[in-house]
């Protein structure tokens, strides 16, 4: 029985998939989201997967303020993801509502609805910085396993923006 | 065929022992090829394992009532009667089979479609919907041409059974029929150009939408072993004749196993070199250009057969 759990904890660091889900973007980051997945970057290497449906994923994507209109679409996809999850802040804006902030259409920033894992700082980050976001995300997930409760434990891990001249 | 000798081939081989490790290896072979087309790393080798086992200890949303007993049900179908497929290849010389298991392959091969096709309806996603929707049109389409070129490669050899077809010796017709069925298998597996029932993040995940956790992991699973079903029975048609002519069992395996594999290889080539097609441009594709060769082909054995 611990074999299998060990194996199971290995499995769910090796294979995260993801979903990303925009909640009021200006689409810098989703294109970085796009570049971490593309040749240059290849997050395949990591296994991951972006995935259509929000059941399929493991880790949530958010990026964006956060505005009125998609409060309810971040907490409906949030809830449609299976446990065990974990959500990733990418950029500046879900983690602080960035240079929107006190504006009246914001509802941010988004661990106000939804409990994040990993913050991605940088407008956009750099794709290599999401990857690491990603990875750390996994580590979490392989930590947290199906028994504990998911919205418990809020685990917010500064990844550190490596910039590479 | 003993009842010992149909277990195991069910559960050894070609059967589960073979064909879910041989699932995975396809299932990876698949994305590898992208990935070294796009040059790329790719996924590590044992990507579609820990896939399988992450999914099977994901949990899944609660679902009631006969709708969720049919979502329960489904994937399982599908796994075994694409299990069952794999076990009924004439793989081995002289291995058995009975007057028929032709028409039993076709059945089961077919059965992991229209499971996704009630699983899509049943999810009551409009994704899944359009997704089982877009599948009926294209299993339509292509199985006339499949079913055409098998029934004229039997039609020549004059009989149903398995094992017979693959000790013929390889004639105009099979090389046609074979073809034919080469090009049945994209819009079989679901790939590229013809991956538009579960186009990913055109119509999120098509019928598969609202399937998490270890329904998911079956659904993927029953995948890998159409993938094996299906190139096995391209190999299967090849490769015994040959092992006959060269030499023993283990020389058929091995020609089984490298004969799938170049097929895989073939496939997943082109899946990564071509672009999802709309559903009007495949369904013309197979009603229009490749029927005609199918028509042919069946036409021609029905001559031969006249003729001797």
């Amino acid at each position: 029985m611990k074999l299998f759990q060990r194996l199971m904890c290995y499995a769910r660091r090796h294979s995260p998939w993801l979903f990303h889900m925009n909640s009021g973007s200006c689409n810098g980051c989703d294109i970085e989201i796009v570049a971490a997945l593309s040749p240059r970057y290849d997050a395949e290497q990591l296994g991951v997967r972006l995935e259509g449906s929000p059941r399929h994923a493991d880790i949530l994507c958010v990026t964006g303020p956060v505005t009125q209109k998609a409060v309810n679409a971040v907490k409906t996809v949030y809830g449609q993801v299976c446990g065990p999850k974990a959500v990733i802040a990418i950029g500046s804006c879900p983690a602080t509502t960035n240079v929107f902030i006190d504006s009246r259409t914001l509802v941010g920033p988004l661990d106000k609805h939804v409990p994040v894992d990993v913050y991605v700082p940088g407008c956009p980050p750099r794709p290599d910085a999401i990857i690491q976001g990603v990875a750390k995300a996994a580590g979490i997930l392989a930590e947290r396993g199906s028994n504990q409760p998911v919205a418990a434990a809020t685990v917010a891990t500064i990844v550190t923006e490596e910039v590479s001249q | 065929m003993t009842i010992l000798t149909a277990l195991a081939r069910l559960l050894i081989f070609p059967g589960l022992l073979f064909a879910v490790p041989a699932a995975w290896f396809f299932l990876w072979v698949e994305r590898k090829a992208v990935a070294l087309m796009q040059q790329r790393v790719g996924p590590p080798f044992m990507q579609p394992f820990f896939d399988f086992v992450k999914l099977l200890g994901k949990s899944t949303p609660p679902r009631s009532g006969i709708a969720g007993l049919l979502m329960r049900a489904w994937p399982l179908i599908a796994v075994s009667s694409a299990a069952g497929a794999v076990g009924l290849l004439p793989v081995l010389p002289s291995s058995g089979g009975f007057q028929g298991d032709l028409i039993l392959l076709l059945a089961l091969l077919e059965l992991p479609s229209i499971c996704i096709i009630a699983a899509g309806f049943s999810s009551r996603s409009i994704f899944g919907e359009i997704g089982s929707a877009r599948e009926a049109a294209l299993s339509v389409s292509y199985n006339i041409v499949f079913l055409l070129a098998i029934v004229s490669i039997a039609a020549s050899q004059h009989t149903f059974r398995l094992e017979a077809l693959a000790a013929m010796h390889p004639s105009f017709l099979t090389v046609l029929g074979i073809i034919a069925i080469l090009v049945c298998l994209p819009a079989k597996l679901h790939i590229n150009p013809f991956s538009l029932p579960n186009a990913e993040q055109e119509i999120y995940a098509g019928p598969m939408t609202e399937y998490a956790g270890p329904e998911l992991a079956m659904w993927e699973l029953s995948h890998g072993l159409e993938w094996v079903a299906s190139v096995g029975l391209v190999a299967s048609l090849i490769a015994p004749h040959l092992a006959i002519a060269w030499g023993g069992a283990w020389l058929a395996i091995c020609i089984f196993v490298a004969i799938s594999i170049a097929v895989v290889l073939l496939l997943s080539t082109l899946a990564a070199a071509t672009a999802r097609l709309a559903i009007d441009s495949s369904v013309r594709f197979y009603w229009q250009c490749t029927l005609i060769f199918a028509v042919l082909a069946i036409s021609s054995a029905i001559l031969v057969r006249f003729r001797s």
